[in-house]
């Protein structure tokens, strides 16, 4: 038996990636947020807040710990499964790789000190300040990661010798074109990813506990940062549409079935196609493609029978594309619900329909983020170094990586199962409100004792 | 210096780095197994919890730097290792997500349970053992290259003397290591039982560290006669080293200066492992890649020293507050915040 270890490769890293980029997401979105509870408590010198930063930490401990372990394994496999890619794109892309582990150990040292410091300083601001290391090296971690994606798409900064990359900028290699919108795009989808995450087990908790002032603050500031990156992240979309208008046209045709070169192009919206590949059942948005890619309905888009029909991406990207864009405007679309609700003194934005809803934000957003990296990495095929290198070149060659799939995808069921379980179990058996009455109790213990103190 | 030596130099201390961290952590995980099974954990538990919850982040972060700085470096080491290595790398890879998800529940009941923690300890050992094979297959004979095609020979490698001696190694040296240092950390918590215990372990498995670094460098002379050769040339840095060994033993035996005892076990590894280390020169995988011969671009390497020293003038005081926080801060130690 023949195995398509090409194949098999693709599926390997798509799933580490895949299970990884969770994990990834809550690592550089969950900081900002602790950070910003964190602060609003010293502001407002209100408890509630400090506790809230508190609970999220103690989950995010874990999440990190899957995060870690996932991502030691894809950075192992990028060498193990694609030796030949490393071997060649090494030369140019081993700096952002190896800040990015100058990151990772800043956010470690630093999250480690955080964690175990809560009550070590008199000045509570500089126990917060102990966040801005962790969200910095957190987002200093997505940067240099997605630069070396935007590589991969735009590699830049080397020439082509003999099969060698020589004459190499690492700088330019780095910031090359794909970078600014990649980062922006990633960066803002994190943040907004994390604020529903957080959002949604505020309203779960009211579904199931009836409303707490506790759950009604973190809910009102989480859907405040999530109208905000909701909005954020569709213009950075827009922003990377446009990247792709310029640089990488076949990937933008591909998600539209856009097929022939033309000014005033429509916006598709799913569909399907037929044997003729003409395109069924679809919503025609007059002139908006044009209007996304060059903010201008008149402009011109390229179209993708103008590349050889094996430098095509495969057309399904159309169907990743549409659901992320939707995800987008849903996310965007409930937040603004939830504010008008909230300002429309007769409205209660607390009701029971807004809450589920709100729940169900948290996995919708998890999923637009696997589906804009579906999209960004299967709308790259057949390149692995776009112009440059095929992914079947850089492949490893060794038939064992059929078992390799099966034993890792154990390994992250496994590994996410068990994350599940430790969390359910960390906050079902201590509920905030609980806690609270303990912290309050504890310091007022404290305070009598150290009265008692200055008395004797 | 050439751009070259200074970047394997810089990951050979960072390897060192990892290889005291690590040793850490992995021995005491064999320790927590085998203290619960003889009903001894109450002693030392506590201890490891304590210091090393907060820092195994930072050792698996030593390893990762490691990695990634060598392909950075090297990147034909991609090409070879990663070849050859698939299956076994992804067997280490595994083990490391199982021995990193016991830190992650490791407060939420994974402590309890005896599977866990017989996991966590068994780990601690495989994984340095499994690691150590890298060091096995960069002497040569074991990877082969045929018309392009890069594979690994197993049976090899697995009747190979130089190949035990070198996992025997690894795995004595990460038990000292880590009794060692556990028993400086108890020393420093003042809690004597936990200190009884670690230094008995400590004492113990000085003798097997050292037998099996002589078996090594035996095995080595015949497998690889130039490396030993190019080490002998280094004798007295192996002779400090086992100057510095038996000092360890003697503090050991009689019982005080522990942080001397550790500092001095540093010193005899460091010592040893850079006689092996420069003894290697100038091969990284013998004979398919040199130093040189497979180093990165000028450019991308002189980007990467730069980096590694603005990176490291980030870290250190990093580091050190680190240490201040939970190591030199009595309180902390001895678990009173
Ligand atoms: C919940 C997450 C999420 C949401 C709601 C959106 N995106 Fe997105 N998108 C991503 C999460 C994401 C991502 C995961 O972050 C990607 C994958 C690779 C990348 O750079 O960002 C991405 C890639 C990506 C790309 C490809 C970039 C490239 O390959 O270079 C485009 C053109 C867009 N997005 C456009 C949009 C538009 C117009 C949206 C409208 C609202 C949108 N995205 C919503
Ligand atoms: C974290 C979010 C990401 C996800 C979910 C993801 C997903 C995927 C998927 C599904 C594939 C297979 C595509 C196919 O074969 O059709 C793939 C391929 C690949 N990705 Fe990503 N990716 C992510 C980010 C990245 C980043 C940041 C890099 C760069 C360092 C990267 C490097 C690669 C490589 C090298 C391949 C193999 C070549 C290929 O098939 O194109 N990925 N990824
Ligand atoms: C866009 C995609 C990615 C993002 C945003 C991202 C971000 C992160 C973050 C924030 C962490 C820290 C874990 C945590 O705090 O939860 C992490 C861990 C890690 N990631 Fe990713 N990552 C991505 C893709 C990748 C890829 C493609 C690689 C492979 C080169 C990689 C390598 C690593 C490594 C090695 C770790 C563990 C570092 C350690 O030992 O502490 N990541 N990632």
């Amino acid at each position: 038996m023949v195995v398509d270890t090409v194949l098999w490769s693709r599926l390997v890293t798509g799933l580490t990636l895949s299970f990884h980029v969770i994990f990834a997401t809550i690592g550089v979105a969950i900081p900002m947020m602790v950070s910003i509870a964190e602060f609003v408590g010293i502001r407002k010198k209100d408890n509630h807040y400090t506790l809230m930063a508190k609970r999220w930490t103690r989950g995010f401990v874990i999440s990190v710990a899957v995060g870690v372990v996932t991502g030691t394994a894809i950075a192992l496999q990028l060498a193990l499964v694609w030796p030949n890619f490393m071997q060649l794109a090494g030369n140019v892309i081993a700096l952002p790789l190896f800040m990015e582990v100058f990151a990772f150990f800043f956010e470690a040292i630093f999250l480690g000190i955080y964690l175990y410091t809560w009550d070590r300083f008199r000045n509570p601001y500089l126990h917060w300040l102990l966040t801005v290391p962790v969200v910095l090296g957190a987002a200093m971690s997505a940067f240099f990661i997605t630069s070396v994606n935007g590589f991969m798409n735009q590699p830049e900064g080397f020439i082509l010798e003999a099969g060698q990359f020589t004459a190499v900028h690492p700088l330019q290699a780095m910031f090359n074109e794909a970078t600014p919108s990649k980062v922006f795009h990633v960066l803002a989808s994190a943040y907004m990813t994390g604020a529903a995450l957080l959002a949604a087990v505020a309203a779960f908790s009211m579904l199931k506990k009836g409303v707490t002032e506790y759950a009604k603050k973190g809910l009102k500031l989480m859907m405040t940062v999530l109208l905000l990156f909701s909005f954020l992240t569709a213009l950075a979309g827009d922003v990377s549409a446009k990247f792709l208008a310029e640089h990488q046209p076949e990937k933008l045709a591909a998600a539209e079935w856009h097929f022939e070169t033309e000014k005033g192009a429509d916006l598709i919206f799913l569909g399907w196609l037929n044997a003729e590949r003409e395109i069924m059942g679809a919503l025609h948005i007059p002139k908006a493609l044009s209007f996304l890619a060059f903010s201008d309905f008149n402009a011109e888009v390229t179209g993708l029978n103008e590349f050889p029909v094996d430098e095509q991406p495969p057309l399904l990207v159309h169907y990743l594309f549409d659901a992320m864009v939707g995800v987008g405007f849903a996310l965007l679309a409930m937040s603004a619900i939830f504010f008008l609700l909230l300002f429309w003194k007769k409205r209660n934005e607390l009701n029971r329909w807004m809450l589920r809803i709100i729940v169900l934000g948290a996995p919708l957003a998890f999923l637009g983020v696997e589906l804009g990296w579906f999209y960004a990495e299967v709308g790259r095929q057949p390149w692995m170094i776009r112009g440059y290198m095929r992914v079947e070149e850089a492949a490893t060659t060794s038939p064992s990586i059929v078992y390799l799939f099966f034993v890792f995808l154990l390994l992250y069921i496994l590994l996410g199962t068990m994350c599940v379980i430790v969390l359910r179990r960390l906050f079902r058996d201590n509920p905030a409100e609980v806690e609270f009455e303990k912290a309050a109790k504890a310091k007022e213990q404290a305070l009598q004792a150290k009265e008692a103190g200055d008395r004797a | 210096m050439s751009y070259e030596i200074l970047g394997i130099s810089v990951l050979w201390i960072f390897l060192y780095g990892y290889l005291i961290v690590a040793s850490i952590d992995f021995g005491a995980g064999f320790f927590a197994f085998y203290a619960r099974i003889t009903g001894k954990d109450h002693l030392i538990n506590r201890l490891i919890s304590r210091y090393l919850s907060p820092v195994w982040e930072i050792t698996n972060v030593f390893f990762v730097f490691f990695f990634v700085g060598l392909i950075g470096f090297f990147p034909d080491a991609a090409h070879y290792y990663g070849s050859a290595l698939l299956v076994p790398g992804s067997i280490a890879i595994i083990l490391l997500a199982i021995r990193g998800s016991f830190y992650a529940f490791e407060n939420y009941g994974s402590k309890k349970n005896i599977v866990f923690l017989f996991l966590y300890g068994a780990t601690g050992l495989l994984i340095p053992a499994s690691l150590s094979v890298a060091l096995v297959l960069s002497e040569g004979g074991f990877i082969v290259e045929q018309g392009g095609v890069v594979t690994l020979q197993y049976l090899e490698l697995f009747t190979s003397p130089l190949a035990w001696s070198i996992v025997a190694l690894a795995v004595t040296s990460v038990l000292f290591i880590s009794a060692s240092f556990l028993a400086f950390y108890a020393s420093r918590a003042e809690d004597k039982p936990a200190l009884d215990l670690m230094r008995g372990y400590a004492l113990f498995w000085s003798t097997p560290t050292i037998i099996a670094a002589f078996t090594a460098v035996l095995y080595l002379s015949q497998h690889n006669n130039r490396h030993f050769q190019n080490m002998m040339d280094l004798w007295w840095l192996l002779g400090l080293s086992v100057v510095f060994f038996l000092i360890v033993l003697w503090l050991l035996y009689k019982g005080r200066r522990y942080g001397w005892a550790f500092i001095c076990l540093m010193l005899q590894f460091l010592t040893a492992f850079f006689a092996y280390g420069i003894g290697h020169y100038p091969y990284i995988l013998d004979p398919y890649i040199t130093i040189q011969g497979g180093a990165t671009q000028e450019a991308m390497g002189i980007a990467l020293v730069v980096v590694f020293i603005a990176g490291l003038l980030l870290l250190i005081p990093s580091l050190a507050l680190v240490f201040r926080l939970f190591l030199f801060d009595a309180d902390y130690v001895k678990g009173k915040k």
